[in-house]
Formats: structure tokens, C-alpha cells, sequence
């Protein structure tokens, strides 16, 4: 593999937006260059859930969102004036129909939005639930599966059926693409794992080792994990980081094996969480959220006191991060999707709580804001630099 | 045929009403998308199921799947089943 040519970006100094996906319909939240005034959008397709909507990181300024309603199947809208209009997909995200008598399946949701490699523009990835990979190359307008992970001869050892795993569903998601090499992939499953493909998605393999899975029959199998999140550092491309439903972890592909950072996380807090997120110019930083992950699985911020915690050396120490957040009856709960950073200097950080609030922190989770009460429950907040 | 288009679908269809032919609800299906690209999607799966919340009613009958038969003169229904919250 070649070598990291990863140059350290500039801070972004102009304005910012926030992407939010709620299950009933999504927003775009509009913030001036100092992220201290805030205007909200009207309520984009109201009644949808919308699981991810994400913007084109490659400079084309594409938003994609996959929406679907209780009712009508999941599809992807588009839009390239910011969120103003937007045009369906043509062709759907889709699994193939299964063979006269055979049973087949079908999408229940777009889960996961991924632009695809700086070399490859209008290449997109989403991931889905039931877990399937898809790829657009056509900038989001027309799909199709990826048959390599898909119909991969290991796909049935390693994937959650529909009807098990999270209580949403099983995903599909973290898909992740070498900056420096195109055909150097990374997807995760919750549940089943990270997997990695190093011929642009036609084979794959697990790169589970390291991980501890407590609910599996051999704790320290091949596949069976369940990665919450997945982010690979944007300055070291071989360096990742995981937030696991046991536990907190970093890897070195280079090494590929996954070690433990979280259990220096205090007491009440514990190593339990959905969200991880990098930051934008230092590979040793990161933020997560704990969640009580106690039994009976109560994934709210423990004994009511919402606090993020964040590294500044790659995991070794945690400090914790609560100005702003209620000292008390903050019962938050945080998605996967919906905690995020933006790249100014100091880089602001932003979450949703599946309560409709926003809090934002320009200071690098040094203090917190709320920005937003009374949205529907949010799944997803993507930092947009506009 | 008439078809009666529900309130989350006349986005694709602009009316309440439209026309459309077919000797099955496949066929008829396949005539709604050509006039109105995307919508079959909506309502259908790829696995060519009616999808779960959405019912579709030939004259007085609910249709169980996608081989019920139709006549020129039948109408048929989407309806979307109450589930929300």
C-alpha cells in the first residue's frame, strides 16, 4: 500500500449546516460563520424517516437522503441546490428478486449514506437494513447492489437476518473508502462485524480480530461483533477508531488488530455508546457519548447526566465533558448517526438526542449549547461546510 | 380502469384519480409506472409483495397479491392501512 499522503486541511472559517434526519422528516439547520446564530429550515418531508442525509464531501455539494414512510417503500431523494428541491432516486436501492420459490428480501430502510472516492465523483455507497451494500454511480440517481459483499460465499455466516438483531433492524453501515487507493474498502454490520475489500467490493474478508464480544459463543470470534460506529481517521487512513457495544476501540491496519480503549472510562460512565467521531486535523482525537449499557439496556446518559468525553491521545485518557448539559434529568440518548464535528479551529461538535434536541459546542466539547428543542426523534446530524 | 391514488402517492400522480389498463394488478402496476416512473417502487417490493401497510381493494375486494385478475370496467383502490404514531 502506498504511503500516506495525507496533508493536514486547513480550518474551514465560513459557514456551517447541520443535516438532520428524524423520523418524521428532516431539517437543515443554517448557522453564519461564527456557529452562533442558527435558522431552521422548514420541515423537509414531513412524516418520513429519514435514517441519513448526507452532502458530497468531494466539492460537487450533492445532498442525499434515504427516506421512507410508514407506509411506502424506502427510496433516496436528491438534491443539489441545498436542500431547496429535491428529486427521487430512478432506481432505487433494491435486492433482486429471489427465484420462482425461493423467498427473497426486501429494503426496509436506506440506513447508511456514503459519497464515494475523491478519484470516483458521483460514486455513492448506502447501506441498508436488511444489510446490503449499494452503489450509485450516477450521483444517487440510479443503483445497485454490490453482488461481492451481498452474494459473498460467507454473506449467511455473517450477516443478521431481517427479523434479528438491533430492535430497528439490522444495518449496514461505516462504509468507509481509502483516500489513497479507491479499491481499499471498509463496511461494518451491526451485528457481524467490520469486513474490508481490497478489490473495490468483488471480495471480502472480517477484520474482527481484537474484538470481545461478550453475547457470542467464542467471545473472540471471526465475525458475530457488533460495531456501533466506525470512523477511519481522515489524517491516517490506516488508523480507526470503533465505538463497539462492548467497549471502545482503536486499530492500527497496519497491525489490524483492534485494542481496547475504553475501560478507563469512570464510573457510572461506561464504555457503551452508538456515536464516535474524529476529529478533523489531530488523528489522536476523538469523542464519544456513553450511554448507560447496563442490563435492562437502558441507553440513556447515565443517572440523567448527559457529559461526552473526549481523548487527546489516542484513547490512553478520557476527560469528561459536561459544561452546558443539564446537571440533572438530562436522560439523553444519542444515535449513531447523530453526533458530529465540523472543521473549524476550534472545531465545533455537534449532537441530536432521539428527544429533538440539538446541542452544539464551538469549543471542541469544552462547553455545550442548545441550539434546538421540539424536533422529532433525530437519527442523524451531519457538519456541512457551506 | 380507474384508480383511485392515495394522499402520499399523488405526488408521483398529480390526481386522485388516474387511468390505467391491465389484465392483472402486474400488468396494471407496470402501466402506473410507465406513466408515472417511481411509484410501483412505493408500493411494491422486489419481491413483487404488496408492501405491509398498504392494501389494494379490486371493486369491493382486497386482492391478495399481484395475480388478481381485473376487467375493463373494474376500480381498483391503494389504501394506505392505519399505522403511524
Amino acid at each position: 500500500m502506498a504511503k500516506p499522503n495525507i496533508t493536514v486541511p486547513k480550518p474551514a472559517s465560513g459557514a456551517v449546516a447541520l443535516l438532520i434526519g428524524t423520523r418524521k422528516g428532516a431539517f437543515i439547520l443554517r448557522g453564519d460563520k461564527t456557529r452562533r446564530k442558527w435558522k431552521l429550515s422548514d420541515g423537509i418531508f414531513i412524516g418520513a424517516v429519514v435514517n441519513d442525509m448526507v452532502m458530497d464531501s468531494r466539492g460537487s455539494r450533492t445532498i442525499l437522503m434515504g427516506a421512507r414512510t410508514g407506509h411506502l417503500g424506502p427510496t433516496v431523494f436528491r438534491s443539489t441546490d441545498l436542500g431547496k428541491t429535491w428529486k427521487e432516486a430512478t432506481q432505487p436501492p433494491a435486492f433482486p428478486k429471489a427465484p420462482e420459490g425461493e423467498t427473497g428480501i426486501s429494503v426496509h430502510h436506506n440506513f447508511w449514506i456514503s459519497p464515494g472516492h475523491a478519484s470516483e465523483p458521483g460514486v455513492w455507497y448506502i447501506g441498508t437494513s436488511p444489510q446490503g451494500l449499494f452503489r450509485s454511480e450516477d450521483d444517487g440517481a440510479t443503483w445497485e447492489p454490490v453482488n461481492g459483499f451481498n452474494q459473498h460465499p460467507q454473506f449467511q455466516t455473517w450477516w443478521n437476518p431481517p427479523d434479528q438483531g438491533p430492535p430497528d433492524g439490522p444495518t449496514l453501515h461505516s462504509v468507509m473508502i481509502d483516500p489513497r487507493d479507491a479499491r481499499h474498502m471498509y463496511l461494518c454490520l451491526s451485528g457481524g462485524g467490520v469486513f474490508e475489500s481490497q478489490d473495490k467490493g468483488r471480495d471480502w474478508h472480517p477484520l474482527n480480530k481484537g474484538l470481545v464480544s461478550e453475547f457470542l459463543p467464542v467471545p473472540d470470534a471471526e465475525v458475530g461483533h457488533d460495531p456501533h460506529r466506525v470512523e477511519m481517521n481522515p489524517l491516517d487512513p490506516d488508523r480507526f477508531y470503533m465505538q463497539n457495544h462492548f467497549g471502545v476501540y482503536t486499530m492500527d491496519r497496519k497491525k489490524g488488530v483492534w485494542e481496547n480503549i475504553g475501560k478507563k472510562l469512570p464510573k457510572p460512565y461506561s464504555d457503551h455508546s452508538y456515536p464516535i467521531v474524529t476529529h478533523p486535523r489531530d488523528p489522536n482525537t476523538v469523542w464519544i457519548f456513553p450511554l448507560d449499557g447496563s442490563f435492562p439496556l437502558g441507553r440513556v446518559s447515565p443517572n440523567g447526566k448527559p457529559a461526552a468525553f473526549v481523548t487527546h491521545n489516542g484513547g490512553k485518557t478520557w476527560k469528561k465533558q459536561t459544561k452546558g448539559f443539564p446537571t440533572q434529568h438530562g436522560w439523553f440518548s444519542v444515535k449513531r448517526q447523530a453526533m458530529n464535528a465540523d472543521s473549524h479551529d476550534p472545531v465545533g461538535v455537534y449532537l441530536g438526542t432521539t428527544g429533538g434536541e440539538v446541542w452544539a459546542s464551538r469549543n471542541e466539547g469544552e462547553s455545550w449549547t442548545r441550539l434546538l428543542t421540539s424536533l422529532p426523534e433525530i437519527y442523524s446530524v451531519r457538519a456541512v461546510e457551506l | 380502469m380507474q384508480v383511485h391514488i392515495p394522499t402520499p402517492l399523488r405526488a408521483y400522480t398529480n390526481a386522485a384519480q388516474v387511468e390505467a389498463n391491465g389484465a392483472t394488478l402486474a400488468e396494471l402496476f407496470a402501466d402506473l409506472e410507465r406513466q408515472f416512473p417511481g411509484i410501483r417502487f412505493r408500493i411494491i417490493n422486489e419481491q413483487d409483495e404488496i408492501r405491509e401497510h398498504i392494501k389494494i381493494f379490486v371493486n369491493q375486494t382486497l386482492a391478495p397479491n399481484l395475480d388478481a385478475p381485473l376487467a375493463p370496467n373494474d376500480r381498483v383502490r391503494i389504501v394506505m392501512a392505519i399505522s403511524g404514531g
